[in-house]
């Protein structure tokens, strides 16, 4: 594996384009270009930024370069037995930590065991004047002064760079079983949420439509046992559908009419009128395929308390993520500023206006 | 807990007498025109009580304390202070331990403690809508019929309030396996410096724009006032068991919890004790621990009843393969309840040895507990105060106990600076001034050796984002850049002379 430290390159880079007022487009791997606003600017690539700079299996600590590739990562952890508990999702082989914590994605265990942000335990970052700041720590525990890695998480890059981040790593579980029902859309809606008020080692849910995916881990005894009380057929190459379901492999997740993803209360009655579309997360994560005004999307996101993205297709020009209301837009512009007063990094990406 | 007064930093010197009274009765006369008069408090005796929080060697008379009941009215305050230009500081149970929620002699005390109603527990939703001076434990009190718990346990969740777990990023000693404040809050809802209303995060699983709900656990009340929180219900495990371990050696202690770890088990709780708080809290508590052990090790175990009953046996083994000299698993509830009420008291037990007690809260990669353990008995026998420590092991937060008698001419200047130097420790091998406590005005200098001058910028500029005249409680939390120089200065000092007031006592 390559190990290559080229953060003094990476904020002199910065530095000059704060200089110049020269915006600069991050580049990880090159697997999430479809996420957020198209923007325009100077290509800055971190993934040379590469390399496992620390992994204490009995610390439950992974430290890495942004640069440094999920799939390295993700086998270093499983030699322990460990994993990334959020399940990044892999748009392709070369898909980085910095990016999967730039659009701060989480796979189908997010509502079970915690989304990225969750398990981001420190950063070192650049902002956008080409300052290299710490933020966090390698423990669990750390309340000194305010989190901004977490904040970084998400931010797509409109905060500065991610140059490196320590994460919390869990075991993997022993045992891992995958039930699969026909259900009709509300009936799957009620399952999800009544088995998350159950103390069933439940870890991902997925409805199609058709048939509800419940999956369970934990002590080979334990799964058995959560299997045969809730009932369902086995799945037999479950791990291969959970990953077509992260990565967006699955048949409902290809072609390229435009993918709307719906972040809802997990108890919100499914709309018909829309189609079911592709549930997860025990129902709150929706995604709907095909062209749509996105006024309306937003209007109904946010008539149930919930917001909607175009997450991939569609027109990248205008926005893609929900608007805020304008007192939240306000706070955004300030940090915004707080971080990158000169507006260099991936700026618009997230918001049009900065 | 000692009376001791300190130097301490507040946005603007402290004023004259009749500026004081002069500015009191005008703030009084403002909050008046909304608030009854039993919800302002000016009278010097009346404003006693709110001098200290649960670190009491810090204390401040206010100007002014205000007791609003709706969110309305807070608006209304903070618009005032703003107006006039006021610091303004909030405060719940007044429990934390940090002086977060001490007051400033120029400003307004924003009690919350009217804020106190559970608004809504939803069992299918599985979330509780609460205002923010609801107490901890009685979230779970509330969601308890329905199989449901809230997960974050400080141990003082008897009396703490939710508004102040998420100021601090409270913890407790399950939050290995269930995560901190921050972990199990869905939404907020924050009054800022101009009185406006902002709801951060949602009932769904993230928000658009930036993460606001995660900058604001943990920021101390530096940037809004939170008045609604919505948190996330957890459904009561199955079953959960507690084995107790003893050692005749810490570091046997030590390399038992990353064996348990390393064996792919993430107990619900995983506790360490050292001699000292072993044999205070048996006196204490009487739960039954094995007085005379080096250290015990209290791990529960939760989950169903066959997740349990293989991870006990694993977790059996892994003790007795790292070297302990007993393993006793807890007969029943009963017995389970008092192996962690030991635990739980274990604060109150170990002040009872001396008159005064200062708890500590630095966090450490596990690995180097035998060094920082070892070391700080070094400085214990420097600075002649004993020290007991109690330690989330799991997850490497240490609260060290420091003991000592406050009416001792300058003992409490030599046990801050010993906590002071255990801090130091703490960042020097790797991990963090405060785990779960907060900096408040306690940890205000060791900021300044955990983080560079440009991180502390950086900082500054993330308060002036949300409160650009510094007025939510100036002085705490983050340091001026002088304060870290002069402290930085007086660190060179200590090089030179190690222990300049020793022969004093």
């Amino acid at each position: 594996m390559e190990l290559r430290d080229i953060s003094a390159d990476l904020a002199q880079v910065v530095e000059q384009a704060s200089a110049e007022r020269q915006p600069l487009v991050v580049v990880g791997g090159g697997t999430k270009g479809f996420y957020g606003r198209r923007v325009d600017g100077t290509a800055l690539s971190v993934s040379g930024h590469r390399g496992i700079t620390n992994y204490e299996a009995t610390e439950l600590v992974l430290s890495a370069r942004a640069g440094t590739p999920l799939v390295e990562i993700e086998s270093a952890l499983a030699e322990h037995g460990q994993m990334l508990p959020f399940e990044p999702p892999r748009f392709g082989p070369t898909a980085t930590l910095g990016g999967a914590l730039a659009c701060g994605l989480s796979g189908p265990a997010r509502p079970y065991r915690g989304a990225a942000r969750d398990f981001v335990l420190g950063t070192r970052v650049l902002n956008g004047r080409g300052e290299s700041l710490r933020f966090g720590g390698e423990v669990m525990k750390n309340v000194a002064g305010y989190d901004v890695s977490r904040l970084m998480v998400g931010a797509l890059g409109t905060l500065g760079i991610v140059l490196e981040a320590s994460l919390k790593v869990l075991p993997r579980p022993a045992a891992e079983i995958t039930l699969v029902r026909d259900e009709d859309p509300d009936a799957a809606l009620t399952t999800m949420n009544a088995l998350g008020g159950k103390p069933y080692p439940l870890t991902a849910s997925a409805y199609d439509g058709e048939r509800l995916y419940l999956r369970f881990s934990g002590a080979r005894a334990a799964v058995d046992a959560a299997a045969a009380r809730v009932g369902g057929e086995r799945l037999s190459d479950a791990d291969d559908w959970w990953r077509s379901v992260r990565d967006h492999t699955h048949p409902f997740f290809t072609g390229d009419a435009p993918l709307w993803r719906l972040s809802l209360p997990a108890t919100a009655p499914l709309a018909e009128r829309e189609g079911i579309g592709f549930v997860e997360w025990g129902g709150a994560q929706r995604w709907l395929r095909g062209e749509r005004a996105a006024e309306a999307m937003w209007h109904q996101a946010q008539t149930v308390g919930g917001h909607a993205t175009l997450y991939r297709g569609g027109d990248r020009t205008a926005g893609v993520f929900q608007p805020l209301p304008e007192a939240m837009a306000a706070i955004h512009r300030r940090l915004k500023r707080a971080f990158d007063p000169h507006g260099i990094c991936n700026a618009h990406r997230l918001y049009a206006e900065w | 807990m000692t009376q001791a007064n300190n130097d301490l930093p507040t946005a603007d010197a402290p004023m004259g007498t009749a500026d004081a009274a002069g500015r009191r009765a005008s703030l009084a006369s403002a909050f008046l025109r909304f608030l009854p008069p039993e919800s302002v408090i000016c009278a010097p005796e009346e404003l006693r009580p709110y001098e200290t929080d649960g670190l009491s060697a810090f204390r401040r008379v206010p100007l002014v304390v205000v007791l609003p009941d709706t969110i309305e009215q807070v608006q209304r305050v903070l618009a005032i202070c703003r107006e006039q230009q006021v610091p303004v500081v909030a405060r719940g149970a007044g429990t934390g331990l940090s002086g977060g929620a001490m007051p400033l002699d120029n400003g307004v005390l924003l009690g919350l403690a009217k804020f106190n109603r559970i608004l809504d527990i939803d069992p299918v939703r599985r979330i509780a809508r609460v205002q923010p001076g609801v107490r901890n434990l009685a979230i779970s009190e509330a969601a308890s019929p329905h199989g449901l718990y809230y997960a974050p346990d400080p141990s003082s969740q008897i009396a703490c309030t939710i508004g102040g777990n998420v100021a601090e990023n409270s913890g407790g000693v399950h939050c290995l396996k269930y995560g901190l404040t921050v972990h199990n809050v869905l939404e907020l809802k924050m009054v800022t410096i101009d009185g406006e209303l902002l709801t951060f995060g949602g009932e769904c699983l993230d928000a658009p724009g930036y993460d606001l709900l995660a900058l604001m656990s943990g920021s101390e009340g530096m940037l809004g006032v939170i008045v609604e929180v919505t948190v996330k219900l957890l459904p009561r495990p199955e079953v959960a068991i507690l084995q107790m371990a003893a050692f005749d050696d810490i570091a046997n202690a030590g390399a038992a919890v990353g064996g348990i770890i390393a064996a792919g088990i993430i107990p619900a709780g995983l506790e360490m004790m050292d001699e000292l708080a072993i044999r205070c809290t048996e006196d204490f508590a009487h739960c039954g621990y094995p007085v005379g052990a080096a250290a015990i090790l209290l791990c529960e175990l939760d989950g169903t009843q066959e997740e349990v009953d293989e991870q006990m046996q694993r977790v059996r083994a892994v003790m007795e393969s790292s070297g302990a000299t007993s393993v006793h698993i807890a007969a029943d509830e009963a017995e389970r309840q008092r192996l962690w009420k030991g635990r739980k008291s274990a604060f109150p037990a170990t002040g009872r040895l001396a008159p005064d007690y200062y708890c500590m809260d630095g966090t450490i990669p596990r690995k180097r507990l035998p060094e920082v353990l070892q070391r700080m008995s070094e400085m214990s026998a420097q600075y002649s105060l004993p020290v007991a420590n109690v330690f989330h092991a799991g997850d490497g937060n240490l609260h060290p106990l420091i003991l000592f008698d406050s009416n001792r001419p300058g003992e409490w200047k030599k046990t801050e600076e010993f906590g002071a130097r255990i801090l130091e420790l703490c960042v020097e091998v790797g991990g963090t001034i405060t785990g779960e406590h907060g900096v408040g005005v306690e940890k205000i200098n060791q900021m300044c050796v955990q983080f560079q001058p440009l991180e502390l910028a950086q900082f500054h500029a993330v308060k002036a984002a949300f409160d650009g005249d510094g007025l939510l409680n100036p002085g705490k939390a983050v340091p001026t850049l002088q304060r870290c120089a002069e402290y930085g200065a007086m660190h060179v000092h200590h090089a030179d002379a190690p222990w300049p007031d020793l022969e004093r006592f």
